[in-house]
C-alpha cells in the first residue's frame, strides 16, 4: 500500500501572452518560490525535483532538466523530466507524487511550464518526416473534426460550445492568475467571433500563454509542520493509446475511460458527479467539456451536453467544472495539466480565493494530450486517506 | 518643401565656451566613459549638472554622484523625417531620459532601430542604456545615442538528419509512386491498415498480408479551416478523415472540388492524382479527394470509424 502524499504548497505565475520580464529559469523560480512559501520551506528542504513541459521543439530548449537543475535548487539532488505532450503537467505531478507514495522522498518539488511567446506551437506540432503528408492545421485543425463527430453522434445543439466558452471566462474573472479576462463575456460576443476551424470559433479556443505552476508534495511526517492545510492524494492514474488504429474511438477514447475508472476505484468513488465537489478538467476547446463529461463518467454517453446546458458545471452548479477558468482562460501548454491538478488541490485546501467552491472536500484534476491519447488524473481530498 | 539655402553665416573655427567646474567635471567623466550628476543642497541629483539648484538658486554641493548608464524614458517625441543636421539619418526619437540615480532627465537621441513609425515598445517608462563612442572628446555627443535595454535574444536553430522511412512505409510509397494504394491486413483483427506500418497498433502483432485498396472512400468527419496552410493556400479549405473502401481506419486528407460549406459527413469521394509525370515516391501524388456522384453513406455505417 502506498504511503500518503500531501500537497502542502502551490505556486503559480500570472498567465500572460508574454512575460518578457522573466527568463525561462526566472519564470519557473517565480512559481517554485511561491509554492515553497506556501509550504513554509526553502530550496534546501527539497529532496528531489520533477519537471515537465511540452515537446522540446516548442521553445527549442532540449534537455531542460539539465539546463534548469541549478535554477531549481537541484544541485546534488535527483531531478527528472516527464514528457507526455499536453498531459505532461498532470503526469509530472503523478510522477512526483509517486516519489512520496513509494516512501523514497519526504518533500518533492514539481514544476511545469511553457513560454509560448518564445515558441511556435503550430509549427512544432506539425514537423513531419518527408515520407508523410501533413496539413499545418495545428491543434484546432486536429480536434475540430472530432468535435463535429461528437455533435453529430450526440445530437447536441450548436450553442453548447458557446455556453462553456462563456462560463469558463466568467470564472476566470474571479481568478487572479488567469490570462483571458473578458468583462461582460456573453454568448453574443462568442458567437460574433470568426470560425477558425469550423465548428470551432475563435473564442471557443484556448489562448497561448507564458506561465509556470509548481507544487510541493510531502509525506505525512513532512506535512505535519506545513503552515497551511494540506490536500491529500486519494488516487492517481495514467493511460495512453496509439493515435491511429482500427476501431479507435477518438470522440470518447478508451484511454480516458479506463484512466477515470482506475482513479475512481483508488478513491472509492462510484458516482463522480455526486461524490466529487468540483473538477478541473483539460478543456482547450469548449466542446471538450461535454465530451469529457461523458468520457469521465459524470453522465451517460450522449448526455454531456445536457449537463452543460443545465448549468450543472457552472460555479454555482452541483458539480462545478473549471472554477479557475480552465485551459480556455490560461494555456501555458506544458503547465496546463499541472494547473488543473494544483487548482483541484487549492479547492480542497479551501485556498482557491474568489473562485472557491464552498466546502469542497474532494476534487478531480485531469489532463490529456497528443491526439487525445495521453491521460493523467488525480483525485485529491481534504481528508487524509 | 525646403528651399535651397542662398546665404551661409559660419563663425570661423566655432565659438569656444568655458564650461566651469561643474559641467567640466561632467564632460571630463563623459570622456572617460562615465556618467555623473551633482547633488544639490536639498539632496537631489541633477543630470546634466548645473552650478546651481534650478529650484532654489542656491549653489550645488561639491558632491558628484555616479549615475546610469541605464535610465528610464520620461517622455519622447518621434522624428519621422530627420534633417541633415540630425544625429541619425533614419527615423528616431528625442527622449528625456532619467538616468538611474538621477532626479532630473537628460535630453538625448533614442535609437530604437529601423522603424518608419514609432514601434509599440517605444513608450514612457521604457528602459534604455547609453551607447558611448569609442573616440570621446569630452562633449555630450560622447554618448552616441541611447538604446533599449536587451530584453531578448534570437537563437537560430537547425538540425540536419538522414532519415529512412522503414520497410513498410517504403513499400507503401513505392505503391503510391505507381499510382497504387496498399495496406496490410492484420491476422488478428482482420482490419486493413493503410498506410501500413508493418504492425497492428491495436493487437501489437506484425502484419505482412498486402491488400490493394480502391481510390474511393467516404468522408467520416472534417473541419473547415479558415487559417491558411502552405499546402492549401486558399481559405477556407477542408481537412477530412477519409475511410477508403475496405480500410479499417481513416486517413487525414484535403477535400476539394466543391464549396467548403457543401462537404458532408458520409460524402463519397475519390482520390485526385496529380498528372503521372509529376509522380514521386510521396503522398503528395494525391492532390486531394473530390466528390463522386454516389449517394451519401448513412451515419450508422460510419459512426464506428470516428
Ligand atoms: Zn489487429
Amino acid at each position: 500500500m502506498a504511503e500518503p502524499c500531501a500537497i502542502i504548497g502551490v505556486g503559480q505565475t500570472a498567465y500572460r501572452t508574454r512575460r518578457p520580464d522573466a527568463s525561462m529559469a526566472g519564470l519557473l523560480r517565480e512559481a517554485a518560490r511561491r509554492a515553497l512559501d506556501d509550504a513554509g520551506l526553502t530550496w534546501k528542504d527539497i529532496d528531489a525535483v520533477v519537471i515537465g513541459k511540452a515537446p522540446d521543439l516548442f521553445e527549442g530548449v532540449t534537455m531542460p532538466e539539465a539546463y534548469l537543475a541549478d535554477a531549481l535548487g537541484a544541485a546534488g539532488k535527483p531531478i527528472m523530466r516527464v514528457h507526455t505532450a499536453g498531459s505532461v503537467g498532470g503526469s509530472t505531478a503523478i510522477v512526483a507524487a509517486g516519489l512520496v507514495q513509494s516512501g523514497v522522498h519526504d518533500r518533492v518539488l514539481t514544476v511545469a511550464w511553457e513560454k509560448q511567446s518564445e515558441s511556435n506551437a503550430t509549427w512544432a506540432l506539425t514537423v513531419n518526416t518527408p515520407f508523410t503528408t501533413s496539413l499545418v492545421v495545428g491543434a484546432g485543425g486536429y480536434f475540430a473534426p472530432h468535435i463535429r463527430a461528437y455533435m453529430r453522434r450526440s445530437g447536441a445543439p450548436d450553442h453548447i460550445g458557446t455556453l462553456v466558452a462563456v462560463k469558463d471566462r466568467e470564472n476566470a474573472l474571479k481568478n487572479q492568475y488567469a490570462h483571458l479576462k473578458i468583462p461582460g463575456i456573453s454568448r453574443e460576443m462568442v458567437e460574433s467571433t470568426p470560425m477558425l476551424w469550423e465548428p470551432i470559433r475563435y473564442l471557443e479556443t484556448c489562448p497561448s500563454s507564458d506561465g509556470a505552476c509548481a507544487m510541493v508534495l510531502a509525506s505525512s511526517d513532512a506535512a505535519r509542520s506545513a503552515p497551511n492545510p494540506p490536500a491529500w492524494v486519494h488516487g492517481t492514474a495514467m493511460r495512453s493509446e496509439p493515435i491511429f488504429f482500427a476501431g479507435r474511438d477518438t470522440v470518447n477514447p478508451r484511454g480516458g475511460i479506463d484512466c477515470a475508472a482506475d482513479v475512481y476505484r483508488q478513491a472509492g468513488i462510484t458516482d463522480p458527479r455526486a461524490e466529487l465537489d468540483c473538477a478541473e478538467v483539460y478543456v482547450p476547446f469548449s466542446w471538450y467539456e461535454p465530451m469529457w463529461l461523458e468520457n469521465l463518467g459524470f453522465c451517460g454517453e450522449g448526455e454531456g451536453w445536457k449537463l452543460t446546458e443545465s448549468g450543472a458545471t457552472a460555479l454555482d452548479g452541483d458539480i462545478p467544472w473549471n472554477p479557475s477558468g480552465g485551459v480556455l482562460s490560461s494555456n501555458p501548454i506544458g503547465a496546463s495539466g499541472m494547473i488543473r491538478f494544483a487548482e483541484a488541490a487549492l479547492q480542497v485546501r479551501g485556498m482557491a480565493g474568489e473562485h472557491q467552491v464552498d466546502g469542497a472536500r474532494r476534487a478531480l484534476g485531469h489532463a490529456y494530450g497528443g491526439g487525445a491519447q495521453f491521460f493523467a488524473m488525480w483525485i485529491v481530498g481534504s481528508d487524509r486517506p | 518643401m525646403r528651399s535651397d539655402v542662398n546665404h551661409v553665416l559660419e563663425f570661423p573655427g566655432g565659438y569656444t565656451r568655458s564650461v566651469g567646474p561643474v559641467i567640466g567635471r561632467f564632460l571630463s567623466e563623459l570622456r572617460d566613459g562615465r556618467l555623473v550628476g551633482v547633488r544639490t543642497a536639498g539632496g537631489r541629483v541633477l543630470v546634466p549638472p548645473a552650478e546651481y539648484d534650478p529650484d532654489t538658486g542656491e549653489d550645488v554641493t561639491d558632491e558628484f554622484v555616479p549615475v546610469g548608464p541605464a535610465g528610464t524614458v520620461t517622455t519622447w517625441s518621434w522624428v519621422a523625417d530627420p534633417r541633415p543636421t540630425h544625429p541619425l539619418d533614419r527615423p528616431f526619437a528625442w527622449a528625456l531620459i532619467r538616468l538611474d540615480g538621477a532626479d532630473t532627465a537628460l535630453l538625448h537621441v533614442l535609437d530604437v532601430g529601423d522603424h518608419a513609425e514609432p514601434p509599440r515598445f517605444l513608450k514612457t517608462g521604457m528602459r534604455v542604456r547609453a551607447k558611448f563612442r569609442d573616440d570621446r572628446v569630452g562633449g555630450i555627443r560622447d554618448i552616441e545615442c541611447f538604446r533599449p535595454e536587451v530584453t531578448s535574444i534570437t537563437d537560430p536553430s537547425r538540425l540536419e538528419y538522414r532519415l529512412q522511412g522503414g520497410r513498410a512505409l517504403d513499400r507503401f510509397l513505392s505503391g503510391i509512386a505507381e499510382g497504387r494504394i496498399i495496406g496490410h491486413r492484420c491476422d488478428v483483427c482482420g482490419q486493413v491498415i493503410v498506410p501500413m506500418k508493418g504492425l497492428c497498433p491495436r493487437d501489437g502483432v506484425p502484419t505482412s498480408e498486402e491488400v490493394e485498396l480502391p481510390h474511393t472512400g467516404t468522408v467520416t468527419t472534417f473541419a473547415v479551416n479558415n487559417l491558411p496552410d502552405p499546402r492549401a493556400p486558399e481559405v477556407p479549405f477542408v481537412s477530412a478523415y477519409v475511410l477508403l473502401d475496405g480500410a479499417g481506419l481513416t486517413m487525414l486528407a484535403l477535400v476539394a472540388g466543391l464549396p467548403a460549406d457543401q462537404v458532408r459527413m458520409g460524402m463519397r469521394v475519390r482520390a485526385a492524382w496529380r498528372p503521372r509525370e509529376e509522380w514521386t515516391k510521396s503522398m503528395s501524388n494525391i492532390k486531394w479527394f473530390e466528390p463522386i456522384d454516389e449517394p451519401d453513406v448513412p451515419f450508422d455505417e460510419i459512426k464506428d470509424y470516428l
